[in-house]
C-alpha cells in the first residue's frame, strides 16, 4: 500500500532523513517511533507531498510525486501541531473540509458523533483546548472514511480517558481494514494499535521489531510500586537487593527497577517469601 | 505497437478554488479589519462626495465627475495600504499558524490554494471599494443630476484593479517569508514608496538625470498607483494637463492609443505580480 524507496530529506544543511526505506501493506499497521528530531514527521509529510524530497513514494502503486492530489484523497491525517483555521468553528472548519473533498453533511454528522465533540460545533477552533483539538483533527482525518491514516502522534494531548477512547477508536478502524502510519512516543499506543515497530534515529531505521518486544529491543525499564502489607518492606527490600533489583522504600511501600518486559519475577520473589502484595503499579 | 503512458498532471479544479475563495472571502469579512477598512474608506468617500459637490472647482465636470475627481486622491493612498497589507498577511500568516499545512493536506494542488485565496481576497477588496464608491455614489446621486456615472463608474472599476494589483504584490511579498510580521513590514514599506517616495523619486531623477519628457511619462507607469492615477485622470478629463509637460507629450504623440496604453499598463500591473507570485508559491519545496 505504501511503499517508500531511499527517502532523503535535508532543511538546509540539516539532513532528517537519508535514505529511508519502508514498505506498508494493505491493512498493516505500523508505528514509527523514535526521539524528537529522528524524521517520524518528515516522513509523514513527505507522504503527504508537503514537503520536497528525495527518492520515491507510492501509495497504492501512484507516485505521490506526480499525482499529490489523487494520494492525498485517500489519506486522513491527523498532525502533530494541531493547526487550523482558529477563526471557524468547528462544525465550520468540517464543512470546509468535507466540501474540499466532495463528501456530504451525513459524513460531518457522522465524525462529530465518532469523536464525541456535539458539544463543541459551535465554538470557535481558537476556543478548543488542546484535547479537543485533537478530537478535530481525528474528525477530519475520519471525515472521508480513508483507507490510509496517517497520525502524527494522535493522542498525545488527549486525557487518560480521551487517549483511551481515541485508542478504542482506532483499534476498530484498525481492525476494520484500515492501513495505518503512527508516529508516537506511547508505549500503550504503540502495543495496541500497530502490528510492526519501526526505530528511527538521526534519519534512519535502527530497529524493526513488534510492538511487544520494543520496549525490550530499546532496554526501556520500568518502576513497580508494590504496596505491601504493614511491617514487610524492609524484608521485601532485602529480598529484591540479594537478587539484584534496585529496591528502595518509599512512602507507599516498596519501589523496585524491572525490565519492561520482566515484572512478573520481581512479584514472584516477594510473594514467594510469604509477603502479601496489596496492590502494584507500573510506572515508566 | 508499444504505448508510451505519460503521466497526465492534475489539473487545477474551479470547485475547490471556489470552495477555498468562499473560506477566504467569509475570513475576511468577519475579521474587524475588513469593517475597519471599509468603514474608513466608506466614510471618508461620503465626507469628501459632501465636500466635492457644492463648491467644487472642478466646474466642468458634472456631479459624479467631480466626486470621482475628488475620490482619487484618497483611493490611491488606502487602496493600495488595503491590497498590500491584506495579501501580504494571506500566505505568510496561514503558514506562520500551519493552517495553510492543513488546507494543504487535504486534495488540494499549490495553484488551487493559492488562486482560491487570491479570489477570496479579491472578493473581499471588491465590497471595501463598492462600500466606497457606493456612499459616494448615493451622497452624489441624491444631490444632483446622473452627468459622469460612466466616469465614476469605470475609476471605480479602476480602484478595484489597483487593489487587486496591491494584492498581488502583497501575496508576492507572502511568498519569500513564514513570518506574517516581517511580510506586514514590507508591504509598508513597499506601499510607501508606491504612495509617496515613488513620486519623489521620479521628480528627483528626472531632475537629476535631465530626463525626457517621453522617459517620464514612461517612468511615471513603472508605478502602479500612477498608472492609477494617470487612467483615472484621462477617465473623467480626456486629458493629462495636470502632470505639466510629459502629460502634454503623452497626449499630444500617443493620442487616442494613450486611453489603451493606461487601461493596459494598470491590466499588466494586476497580472504580473499575482502571477509571479503563483509560480513563486507552487515552487515553495516546503509547507
Amino acid at each position: 500500500m505504501i511503499e517508500i524507496e531511499e527517502l532523503t530529506k535535508a532543511y538546509g544543511r540539516n539532513e532528517v532523513l537519508a535514505g529511508f526505506s519502508l514498505s506498508v501493506a494493505e491493512g498493516e499497521s505500523v508505528a514509527l517511533w523514535g526521539p524528537n528530531g529522528a524524521g517520524k514527521t518528515t516522513v509523514v509529510r513527505c507522504l503527504l507531498g508537503l514537503v520536497g524530497y528525495e527518492g520515491t513514494i507510492k501509495l497504492d502503486g501512484v507516485d505521490v510525486r506526480r499525482k499529490p492530489k489523487r494520494t492525498r484523497s485517500r489519506i486522513g491525517y491527523v498532525a502533530q501541531e494541531l493547526a487550523f483555521y482558529d477563526d471557524l468553528t468547528v462544525v465550520e472548519l468540517l464543512d470546509f473540509s468535507a466540501d474540499l473533498r466532495r463528501l456530504g453533511t451525513d459524513r460531518v454528522d457522522a465524525v462529530i458523533d465518532e469523536v464525541a465533540i456535539g458539544d463543541h460545533v459551535d465554538k470557535r477552533v481558537a476556543e478548543l483546548s488542546g484535547g479537543l483539538k485533537q478530537r478535530l483533527g481525528l474528525a477530519v482525518a475520519l471525515l472521508p472514511d480513508p483507507p490510509v491514516l496517517l497520525l502524527d502522534e494522535p493522542t498525545s494531548n488527549l486525557d487518560a480517558a480521551a487517549r483511551e477512547k481515541a485508542i478504542r477508536l482506532l483499534d476498530r478502524l484498525r481492525r476494520n481494514g484500515r492501513t495505518m502510519l503512527v508516529t508516537s512516543h506511547h508505549m500503550e499506543e504503540v502495543g495496541m494499535l500497530v502490528d510492526r515497530v519501526i526505530g528511527m534515529e538521526e534519519g534512519r531505521i535502527t530497529i524493526e521489531c513488534d510492538p511487544t518486544d520494543l520496549a525490550e529491543r530499546l532496554g526501556i525499564r520500568a518502576w513497580l510500586q508494590l504496596v505491601l502489607t504493614n511491617g514487610s518492606t524492609e524484608q521485601a527490600v532485602d529480598i529484591l537487593t540479594t537478587a539484584g533489583f534496585t529496591a528502595r522504600r518509599n512512602r507507599r511501600g516498596v519501589l523496585v527497577e524491572v525490565p519492561a518486559q520482566g515484572k512478573g519475577r520481581a512479584v514472584a520473589m516477594v510473594q514467594g517469601a510469604g509477603i502479601e502484595i496489596e496492590d502494584l503499579e507500573v510506572w515508566r | 505497437m508499444t504505448t508510451i503512458s505519460v503521466p497526465r498532471a492534475e489539473r487545477p479544479e474551479l470547485r475547490i478554488i471556489a470552495v477555498v475563495a468562499r473560506k477566504e472571502l467569509r475570513d475576511a469579512i468577519r475579521s474587524k479589519w475588513f469593517w475597519l477598512w471599509a468603514g474608513a474608506f466608506g466614510g471618508l468617500a461620503a465626507l469628501i462626495a459632501n465636500i466635492a459637490l457644492p463648491g467644487s472647482q472642478v466646474a466642468e465636470f458634472g456631479n459624479f465627475g467631480r466626486t470621482a475627481a475628488s475620490l482619487v486622491s484618497l483611493v490611491q493612498v488606502i487602496i493600495p495600504l488595503m491590497g498590500l497589507t491584506l495579501g501580504a498577511q494571506s500566505l505568510a500568516g496561514q503558514r506562520e499558524s500551519g493552517a495553510l499545512r492543513f488546507l494543504l493536506s487535504h486534495p488540494v494542488s499549490r495553484s488551487e490554494a493559492f488562486w482560491g485565496t487570491y479570489l477570496g481576497l479579491a472578493g473581499a477588496l471588491l465590497a471595501t471599494a463598492a462600500a466606497g464608491f457606493g456612499a459616494a455614489g448615493l451622497i452624489t446621486g441624491l444631490q444632483g443630476s446622473g452627468a459622469d456615472a460612466g466616469s465614476f463608474v469605470r475609476i471605480a472599476a479602476l480602484s478595484w484593479v489597483l487593489a487587486v494589483t496591491m494584492l498581488g504584490i502583497g501575496m508576492l511579498i507572502s511568498t519569500f517569508t513564514n513570518r506574517a510580521g516581517a511580510a506586514l513590514g514590507t508591504a509598508v514599506f513597499v506601499w510607501l514608496t508606491f504612495a509617496f517616495l515613488g513620486d519623489i523619486g521620479l521628480m528627483g531623477t528626472s531632475i537629476a538625470t535631465d530626463m525626457p519628457v517621453s522617459a517620464l511619462f514612461f517612468a511615471a507607469l513603472a508605478n502602479p498607483v500612477e498608472a492609477f492615477r494617470l487612467a483615472s485622470l484621462t477617465a473623467f478629463s480626456g486629458s493629462l494637463d495636470i502632470l505639466g509637460p510629459a502629460g502634454t507629450y503623452a497626449v499630444d504623440r500617443l493620442g487616442e492609443q494613450l486611453d489603451t496604453i493606461l487601461l493596459a499598463t494598470t491590466v499588466v500591473w494586476a497580472a504580473v505580480p499575482a502571477g509571479l507570485a503563483a509560480v513563486r508559491f507552487n515552487r515553495s519545496k516546503d509547507f
